[in-house]
C-alpha cells in the first residue's frame, strides 16, 4: 500500500528546502485523522522554505478533507514559507478558493474569574432587573390576590384550581404518607434508644408530637412540594413563556396572573395545609408502632402526645402551612414567568423555583419561630 | 439511472390511522427532489419513515440498493450517517453556540483532532454564511439563521443526502430565497442530493428538479415530475388547484 503522506528532507529527490505532502487517493474523516498534526515538525522547520502538497492522485474529496488542505495552507502561511497544491482537480479548488476569506481565531472568550468593571456592572444590572421582575411579578399577585378575596367567584378560574389540587396534591397523597410515617418510625426510633437508658422513653411521644405539630410536619410537606410541585409550575408555565404561550394569553386579553398564577397559589393553599395534616398523622403513626416495640399500649402513646400538645402549637402549625404552600406556588409561579429563551432557560427556572423555594421556607421557618416567641406562643 | 433512494410500496400507519398507503417513487442521486402537498397529507410523516424516525408496517425503503426498513441495527445506523437532518424549527441545541451545535456530529462520529473539527465546522459554518455568528447562541440569532445553522449541522458529515423539512416556513421572501440559493449552490458545487418537504410554491419553482404531490384522501402520490409541467399539464383538478394557489371551495 502507498504511503499516503511523505516527507522529503532537503537531501532527498525534491528540490533543495522543499518540504513534500504526497496526499492519496481519498480524503475524509477516516483517512486523514492522523494527518492534522503530524505535519507540524514540517511547518515549523527552519530550514525548509517551501511546502510542495501534491495532490496528483486525490480523486476523492469531501469537506474534511478539504479542510485539511485549508489547515496546511493555514500552516505554511504563519510559519513564512511559499507552498503549492500541486494538481490539485479544479472541482475541489474552487471548493477550497470558497474559504479563502475565512477567519479561524476565534474572539477571545471572556476569563473566567478575571472580574473585568464590565462584567461585574453587568452581573448587578442583571441582578437588579430580576430584583425588579420579581417585585413587579409579587405586586401583581397580592393585587390579584386581594381581588380574590372580594370577588372570590369571579376571578377564579375554579376548574383549574381543582386540576391543580388534583395534581400537586392528590397525586403527592402517597409520597406525603410514605415519608411522614418513615420520618416518624426512624426519629423515634433514633430517640427512644438512648432514652431508654434514662427511662424516659415513653416521652418520645411528646417530643415527636410536639415537633411534628409545631414545626417538622409543615416543614417537610413544605419542602416536598417545592420539589414536586413548585418545580412542576415553574416548568409548565415557563414552557408556555418561551412557546409564546403568555404572549398570546396577554394579547387575548387574558392576564396570565389570573389565568395561570392565582389558580396554583390557591391550590397550594388548599393542599399545603391538609398534605401536612396527613405528614403528622401518618408520623405519629410511625411514632406508635415505636412507642408500642417498646412495651408501652396504644393509649399511653395518645395521652403523651395529647397532653404535649396545645391548641397553639396546631395553630401555629396550620399558620405556617398557610404560608409555606403560598411561597412554595408563587416562587414556582414567578420563576416560570421570568423563564428567558430556550430549553435549558426552563430548567434553570425549575431549578431556581426549587433552591429559591426552600430557602424562602427556612427564613420564614425562622422568622415564625422569632415571633411565636415574642407572642410567647 | 442513478438512483440513491428507491421507496418500494411504502404503507405507514401511525395509531390506527393510515398515513401512507403503498407509495413508491425513486431519487436520483445529484437531484433536489421535494415532497410536497397540502397540510396533514403525510409530507413529513414520508420523510420521517425515509430518515428512520418512523417504522414502516410494509414496504422498502433501498438506499445504495440496501433495505433500511429490514437492515439490522448497526447497517442502518451506518446509512443513517450518511444522511443529514434539518428539522422545521432547526432543532439546534440551546445550551450550545453554533461552532459547537456544528461540532457535535463531529465529535461523536469521528476520531479527528479537535481543532480540526473546529475548523471543519468553521467551514460549514462559512458555506451557509454564519461564520461570523460562530461564538453566538441559538437564542441570538433569527429563525432564518437557525435553519442556515440547522444545514450547517446537518452536512457536518458530508452527508449523501440532506433532507429538510419545510426549510422556508416562516421565512421572509428575501431570506428564503436566500436559502433557496444556498440549497443549489450546495447541489451544484458539493453534489448533495436534496430530499426537501415544502409547499411554498415560489420556492419550489425555484430549486425542485423533481417533485412528488401526496393526496391526502388517496394517501398516495397524485402527481410527479417537473413543477412547472405539473402546473401546466395535469388534469388533476387537486394539482391544478394546488399549482395555481385556489381554494377548492370557490
Amino acid at each position: 500500500m502507498k504511503e499516503e503522506v511523505n516527507y522529503s528532507s532537503p537531501n532527498s529527490t525534491s528540490p533543495e528546502n522543499t518540504g513534500t505532502i504526497v496526499l492519496n487517493n481519498t480524503l475524509n474523516d477516516v483517512t486523514t485523522s492522523h494527518l492534522w498534526s503530524k505535519y507540524n515538525n514540517l511547518f515549523q522547520d527552519e530550514k525548509i522554505e517551501y511546502i510542495l502538497i501534491d495532490a496528483s492522485e486525490v480523486e476523492n474529496c469531501n469537506g474534511i478533507g478539504i479542510a485539511l488542505l485549508f489547515h496546511f495552507k493555514q500552516n505554511a502561511i504563519q510559519s513564512n514559507k511559499k507552498y503549492e497544491i500541486k494538481n490539485l482537480n479544479p472541482k475541489f479548488f474552487s471548493l477550497l478558493n470558497n474559504f479563502e476569506s475565512l477567519h479561524t481565531t476565534k474572539q477571545a472568550p471572556i476569563q473566567e474569574g478575571k472580574m473585568s468593571v464590565e462584567t461585574i456592572g453587568k452581573a448587578i444590572e442583571d441582578n437588579l432587573s430580576q430584583l425588579e421582575m420579581t417585585i413587579e411579578y409579587i405586586g401583581e399577585i397580592s393585587y390579584s390576590f386581594l381581588r380574590f378575596f372580594k370577588y372570590p367567584s369571579k376571578n377564579v378560574r375554579w376548574s383549574e384550581v381543582l386540576l391543580v389540587i388534583e395534581k400537586a396534591g392528590v397525586d403527592a397523597f402517597f409520597l406525603i404518607c410514605l415519608i411522614g410515617f418513615l420520618f416518624g418510625l426512624i426519629m423515634s426510633f433514633q430517640s427512644a434508644v438512648p432514652m431508654e437508658r434514662f427511662g424516659a422513653e415513653v416521652f418520645v411521644a411528646n417530643l415527636v408530637s410536639l415537633s411534628l405539630f409545631r414545626e417538622l410536619g409543615p416543614l417537610l410537606t413544605a419542602i416536598i412540594l417545592a420539589g414536586r410541585s413548585g418545580s412542576a409550575f415553574a416548568a409548565e408555565i415557563g414552557t408556555m413563556k418561551v412557546n409564546e404561550e403568555l404572549d398570546a394569553l396577554t394579547t387575548m386579553g387574558l392576564n396570565p396572573i389570573y389565568y395561570l398564577v392565582l389558580p396554583r397559589i390557591i391550590a397550594g393553599l388548599i393542599i399545603s395545609p391538609l398534605l401536612s395534616i396527613f405528614m403528622i398523622f401518618f408520623g405519629l403513626l410511625g411514632s406508635s408502632i415505636v412507642i408500642m416495640s417498646f412495651g408501652y399500649p396504644l393509649v399511653t402513646f395518645i395521652n403523651q402526645a395529647t397532653s404535649s400538645v396545645k391548641y397553639t402549637d396546631v395553630l401555629s402549625g396550620f399558620l405556617k402551612s398557610f404560608t409555606f404552600g403560598f411561597i412554595v406556588s408563587a416562587i414556582g409561579c414567578i420563576s416560570g414567568m421570568q423563564t428567558k429563551e430556550g430549553a435549558s432557560a426552563v430548567g434553570a427556572s425549575t431549578t431556581n423555583a426549587v433552591v429559591s423555594g426552600i430557602i424562602a421556607i427556612s427564613i420564614t421557618d425562622g422568622l415564625f419561630s422569632i415571633l411565636f416567641y415574642i407572642l410567647g406562643i | 439511472m442513478n438512483n440513491i433512494i428507491s421507496v418500494r410500496n411504502l404503507t405507514v400507519v401511525l395509531g390506527t390511522q393510515k398515513i401512507l398507503d403503498m407509495i413508491s417513487f425513486d431519487i436520483e442521486r445529484g437531484e433536489v427532489f421535494i415532497i410536497l402537498g397540502g397540510s396533514g397529507c403525510g409530507k413529513s410523516t414520508l420523510m420521517k419513515t425515509m430518515i428512520g424516525l418512523i417504522k414502516p408496517i410494509s414496504g422498502e425503503i433501498l438506499f445504495d440498493n440496501e433495505n433500511i426498513v429490514s437492515s439490522e441495527d448497526n447497517a442502518r445506523q451506518n446509512i443513517l450517517k450518511k444522511f443529514g437532518v434539518m428539522y422545521q424549527q432547526g432543532a439546534l441545541f440551546g445550551s450550545l453556540n453554533l461552532v459547537e451545535n456544528v461540532s457535535l456530529p463531529l465529535k461523536e462520529f469521528t476520531k479527528l483532532p479537535d481543532d480540526a473539527i473546529e475548523l471543519v465546522a468553521m467551514m460549514k459554518l462559512k458555506q451557509v454564511g454564519l461564520e461570523n455568528f460562530s461564538e453566538h447562541m441559538p437564542s441570538e440569532i433569527s429563525g432564518g439563521m437557525k435553519k442556515r445553522a440547522a444545514i450547517a449541522r446537518a452536512m457536518s458529515l458530508d452527508p449523501e443526502i440532506l433532507f429538510l423539512d419545510e426549510p422556508s416556513a416562516g421565512l421572509d421572501p428575501i431570506t428564503s430565497a436566500e436559502l433557496d440559493e444556498l440549497i443549489l449552490s450546495l447541489s451544484k458545487n458539493l453534489g448533495i442530493t436534496f430530499v426537501i418537504v415544502s409547499h411554498e410554491l415560489p420556492s419550489i419553482y425555484t430549486i425542485a428538479d423533481r417533485v412528488i404531490m401526496l393526496d391526502k384522501k388517496t394517501k398516495s402520490i397524485v402527481a410527479s415530475g417537473k413543477p412547472i409541467e405539473l402546473k401546466e399539464t395535469s388534469t388533476d383538478a387537486w394539482v391544478k388547484l394546488f399549482f395555481n394557489r385556489k381554494g377548492s371551495n370557490i
